[in-house]
């Protein structure tokens, strides 16, 4: 078997050399976080009864359900026996964090998301199902379930359930991406990994990824069908994804000053990790482009009076910084954590490879996937059709 | 549909259904179970090893036996147990030099590195079999399981492949076997003790550097041994509940 070591400097365990987690698993974090965040975007027009992100909530929720999707994907791709996934429901062990992925994963995808806007939507479903014919008209009929009850008792119904739903849906959100930081957060062998801050600096991440995303995403859409833009929309996500972000952005300080002041067994090891393999990633990248940049952006906007052509651009650039940024902080947790060794006296290299199973195509293919998906949605279910509440029908 | 044939539907029915998940269920309790020999019983025994710092000469014997006895891949990546040599300056326990040339397969033949002014030992390195394995904690499916004679051992019919364990270990003791695609590691060779032999690494240590002992044996010079030496277990701040002992193990040592 021919086979290329990767570049080692210092001393790593032999075992250790090659690194076990690939990019695959830096997109699971990474979609995850922007289904929990785009949910939690769509809870705030629900639940909180915020009116001017009115017309991104159904895109929430449709973009939280293209990605949540495709989340287990990249962990099917990855594991040495995808045939056996399904025995993580059968014969779960209770005591592994990863265990219960699939049990949460599930939970939020048929309970919260895929009931929550099914029930938002049954009104247009039904009303879709009577006006086509041929396969779509089964199709809409089967996704009404064959029930066409619209009458204004029922929506009310809906309605109710619905916001019952997104109640329990918050924490659902939070539950499936602390989760995901618990998974890392939980191993006490890497140092890296192991704080308490993990579930909730991935939770704030997550929140900050799917604002960023609902918000382009709306933005992408109106473009492309030359309406304009709702600036008191766009101008409220802007302000909840710059609150977000400093929460966000403080915890993720705290955790470095905390390491930086503690400097405890593994401090000059990481320190020397970031100062040079991560030092591009992680500080160029993650810290300064994709936040104190993006930060500035959007305090500049609460700051200074600007023009709306000014904004846009401003909301435009912010968010696709803060996505490189929340994406470059999954690369750093996931591969970084694997690049020194567990006795402190080395560091490996990852080395990405491009066709293979675990390489960069497969992992764009699987990230352009939500995109196609939420194409899909988007045509079946138009999130920009007037609502119920809008046109008054049901509000009895 | 008459009686007759509804009674025969629905026994038949319930047949299927039982049937199904008594062997879902069976296979359930089959997963994560030691193989069995003849006259061993796993509730007598409780297993762990002393390695000696003092008397490890460097030579590889245990490396090469190992993976020789258990069919390790031969790849300088994949080992179940390794050998690292040390070099500490004395007054510098936190900048130690350490270096494991294909895991000391071949030995540590490069006396030139070599140095009077400081000290220099060797420590191999195996599965510390844990009484609080993180490993086998974190198994989403149970497929490493602690058998009940203190062994922790990978079912490779139900490992998914995950990787998850060896992310866990704090040693870094696994591997997954390019082969397989599923965990791999020290079995203590589970297939000789159980048989009433020693580990392949034991077994051709020339100095006895390596002590295979059986903790629930009150005659087993393990006892002895752990009496009249100062022992340590690697990283123990990890409460892993290692079981592997070293007498003479270096301040500096990871």
């Amino acid at each position: 078997m021919e086979h290329v070591l990767p570049a080692v400097q210092g001393f790593m365990y032999p075992n250790e050399v090659e690194l076990q987690w690939s990019i695959l698993i830096v997109l699971y974090p990474f979609i995850t976080g922007l289904v929990a965040g785009a949910f939690i975007l769509a809870s705030l027009e629900r639940v909180f009864n915020v009116e001017a992100v009115k017309p991104t909530y159904r895109l929430a929720l449709l973009t939280a359900l293209a990605f949540l999707l495709v989340a287990p994907l990249p962990l099917q791709l990855h594991l040495g026996h995808p045939e056996r996934s399904l025995e993580m429901y059968l014969t779960p062990h209770t005591e592994s964090a990863m265990a219960m992925f699939g049990f949460v994963y599930l939970w939020y995808l048929m309970v919260v998301l895929v009931l929550e806007i099914w029930l938002d939507y049954r009104q247009d479903i039904v009303l879709a199902w009577r006006a086509s014919s041929g396969p779509k008209r089964w199709l809409y009929g089967a996704m009404a379930l064959w029930s066409d009850n619209i009458g204004p008792e029922a929506l009310a119904l809906d309605d109710r359930i619905g916001r019952a739903l997104t109640v329990i849906g918050i924490p659902s959100a939070f539950l499936l991406h602390g989760y995901v930081g618990f998974i890392f957060g939980s191993i006490k062998a890497n140092p890296w990994w192991s704080t308490p801050l993990m579930p909730i600096v991935f939770l704030f991440s997550a929140i900050v990824s799917g604002i960023a995303a609902v918000m382009l995403v709306y933005m992408v859409t109106a473009w492309w069908r030359e309406r304009r833009f709702d600036m008191a929309c766009l101008d409220t996500i802007g302000r909840y994804l710059f609150y977000a972000f400093v929460i966000d952005f403080s915890l993720e300080m705290l955790d470095l000053i905390h390491r930086i002041y503690e400097a405890d067994e593994s401090f000059r090891a990481l320190d020397f990790m970031v100062k040079t393999r991560l030092f591009t990633s992680q500080v160029v990248v993650q810290i300064i482009l994709g936040t104190l940049v993006p930060l500035a952006l959007l305090a500049a906007v609460q700051l200074f009076k600007m023009t709306e052509k000014i904004r846009r651009r401003i909301y435009a650039s912010a968010g696709v910084l803060t996505l490189v940024g929340i994406f470059a902080m999954r690369w750093n947790v996931v591969i970084g954590g694997q690049l020194f060794s567990k006795s402190f006296l080395g560091y490996t290299s990852y080395k990405m490879e491009f066709a293979t199973r675990e390489g960069l195509l497969p992992a764009a293919a699987l990230m352009l996937l939500p995109f196609a998906i939420l194409a899909v949605l988007i045509h079946l279910l138009p999130p920009w059709k007037t609502t119920r509440r809008e046109t008054g029908v049901g509000a009895a | 549909m008459n009686n007759e044939r509804r009674q025969f539907l629905r026994e038949t029915g319930k047949f299927l259904v039982l049937t199904a998940s008594a062997s879902v269920a069976w296979e359930a309790v089959l997963a994560g179970r030691p193989e069995t020999a003849p006259n061993y019983k796993t509730a007598d025994h409780w297993w762990g090893m002393v390695i000696d710092i003092e008397s490890c000469i460097g030579c590889g014997n245990c490396v090469r036996a190992c993976k020789e006895e258990n069919d390790v891949p031969r790849t300088p990546t994949y080992f179940r147990t390794w050998v690292e040599r040390y070099r500490v300056e004395p007054d510098d326990l936190e900048h130690p030099a350490v270096d494991s040339p294909n895991g000391g397969f071949d030995g540590f033949n490069d006396r030139a590195a070599a140095d009077p002014t400081a000290k220099h030992f060797f420590v191999p390195k195996l599965c510390n079999h844990c009484a609080h394995s993180p490993c086998v904690q974190v198994c989403p499916v149970g497929a490493t399981f602690e058998s009940p004679d203190g062994v922790v051992l990978v079912d490779k019919t139900y490992c998914l492949g995950c990787r998850y364990c060896v992310q866990a270990c704090p040693y870094g003791c696994r591997f997954i076997d390019p082969r397989t695609n599923t965990a791999d590691k020290c079995t203590l060779c589970y297939h000789r003790i159980t048989k009433g032999l020693t580990t392949a690494c034991c077994e051709t240590c020339p100095t006895g550097a390596r002590q295979l002992g059986d903790l629930k044996d009150p005659k087993d010079a393990i006892h002895t041994f752990l009496r009249e030496h100062h022992v340590l277990v690697l990283k123990p701040q990890m409460a892993t509940g290692a079981k592997v002992y070293y007498n003479g193990l270096d301040g500096s040592v990871r």
